[in-house]
């Protein structure tokens, strides 16, 4: 049967993949955030997963507000980047895992998670730049993805209790998988940061902290808030900690260890963090 | 600890967030034309056209008064007023070169220079903690 490797979180700001293209890793402002990678890499590569099922969220390049669902799972055969508009290098193609996002699909809409399924999907920056990061010389990613969006831009958002939920039922679907395959979750996105509005340049370290601490054994306790309060203690876009509260609920119930943080503020308007949980 | 499956929303769910826009319903309604435009800078092509005849292009998707104005003003803050949602109006900022420092600089109303001076400061403050 398949085995859960763990869980592996970070930040996905878009600035980032400029940092990667002109060679910043060792630059002064770059370095504290990409010295958090080394050991993402080398538990990788000790682990060798053969398949990231991956919670993100869209920056208008797949969604529109035509049409926006609020939790999305890709079921292609591969999952292509595009032109996202400002300027960011073109991000590399994924293979598809149909069979497994099949399975997972059967097994949320069972769990009464009545999710978009995409046959067609493109993906932007927030779920490129985590494994461009993981695996910075991989001419093509040694693994397939499942990606999972959850709807951070248009109000009503789900809340974290649910996004957790969704977590947990994708975990009943990996664990009844057949295959033998090794799977990492990802979870992208946060921490804290606000683009809009008046409060822009808004970070909260203390709930980043919170967060990070709750992760591993309590991420029940980062549920108690509605999506609006997460919103104001984390900001705008700090949100996207649904992404990790998602993916923390796909390592399951049982209290996971952390094996691996760091901290940084600021990259861009962003309070970045990244982190290591391995299933126990 | 575990929660109850009818987990009411916590205290002081209403009271308002600080200079920040929630992106509801009802700002994806007013801000639909905007957002669409900002939607199509996906591809360059549009990108080139709406530098050719910024006006052109702008009434091509039916942008109101309100959106045009801001439009033309590069105005974020009026933009998010008139209905845009940050990440379509980022892709509008990069035509210009701008990025999410400089946006929110304008709408912070520092130099780009002071924002990113804050942010880095708040940076020390929570190496300090």
């Amino acid at each position: 049967m398949a085995q859960i490797i763990g869980g592996y979180f970070t930040s996905h700001v878009p600035a980032i993949g400029g940092a990667i293209v002109r060679g910043d890793q060792e630059e002064p402002y770059w370095k504290p955030f990409f010295d958090g990678f080394p050991p993402v890499r080398e538990w990788l590569e000790a682990e060798r997963p053969d398949v990231a099922v991956c919670f993100y969220n869209d920056h208008g390049l797949n969604f529109f507000l035509d049409k926006m669902p609020t939790f999305a799972v890709g079921a292609a055969h591969e999952y292509r980047n595009e032109d996202e508009g400002w300027g960011l290098p073109l991000f590399k193609s994924f293979a598809g895992h149909p069979d497994l996002s099949w399975h997972i699909i059967e097994q949320l809409v069972g769990d009464e998670f009545d999710v978009t399924t995409c046959q067609s999907m493109l993906v932007d920056h927030a779920l490129s730049i985590p494994f461009e990061l993981a695996y910075p010389e991989a001419q093509e990613w040694p693994l397939k993805l499942v990606p999972i969006a959850i709807n951070t831009v248009q109000y009503p958002l789900p809340s974290a209790k649910r996004c957790l939920a969704l977590g947990r039922a994708v975990h009943r679907a990996l664990v009844s998988w057949q295959g033998a395959e090794k799977i990492v979750v990802i979870g992208t996105g946060g921490l804290s940061h606000q683009l809009d509005g008046e409060r822009a340049g808004f970070v909260n370290p203390d709930y980043d902290r919170f967060c990070m601490d709750s992760l591993a054994a309590n991420p029940e306790a980062i549920c108690v808030d509605s999506t609006k309060e997460i919103v104001r203690k984390s900001g705008s876009q700090g949100v996207e900690i649904l992404n990790w509260i998602a993916a923390r609920g796909a390592l399951g119930a049982a209290p996971a260890r952390e094996t691996h943080r760091n901290y940084h503020i600021p990259i861009s308007n962003t309070a970045a963090a990244t982190m290591l949980l391995e299933t126990t | 600890m575990t929660l109850a499956p009818d987990t009411p929303p916590p205290p002081g769910d209403s009271a308002p967030i600080f200079g920040t826009h929630l992106f509801d319903g009802c700002a994806a309604a007013k801000g639909y034309a905007l957002n669409a435009m900002c939607f199509s800078f996906n591809e360059a092509a549009n990108r080139e056209a709406f530098l050719a005849d910024e006006d052109a292009y702008c009434q091509r998707y039916g942008l109101n008064s309100e959106q045009l104005d801001a439009v033309r003003a590069r105005n974020v803050l009026a933009m998010i007023e008139a209905g845009g949602n940050i990440y379509y109006l980022a892709k509008l900022a990069g035509i210009f070169g701008l990025n999410v420092q400089d946006v929110g600089a304008q709408q912070t109303g520092m130099s780009v220079d002071e924002f990113k001076a804050m942010l880095l400061a708040q940076g020390r403050k929570a190496g300090e903690d």
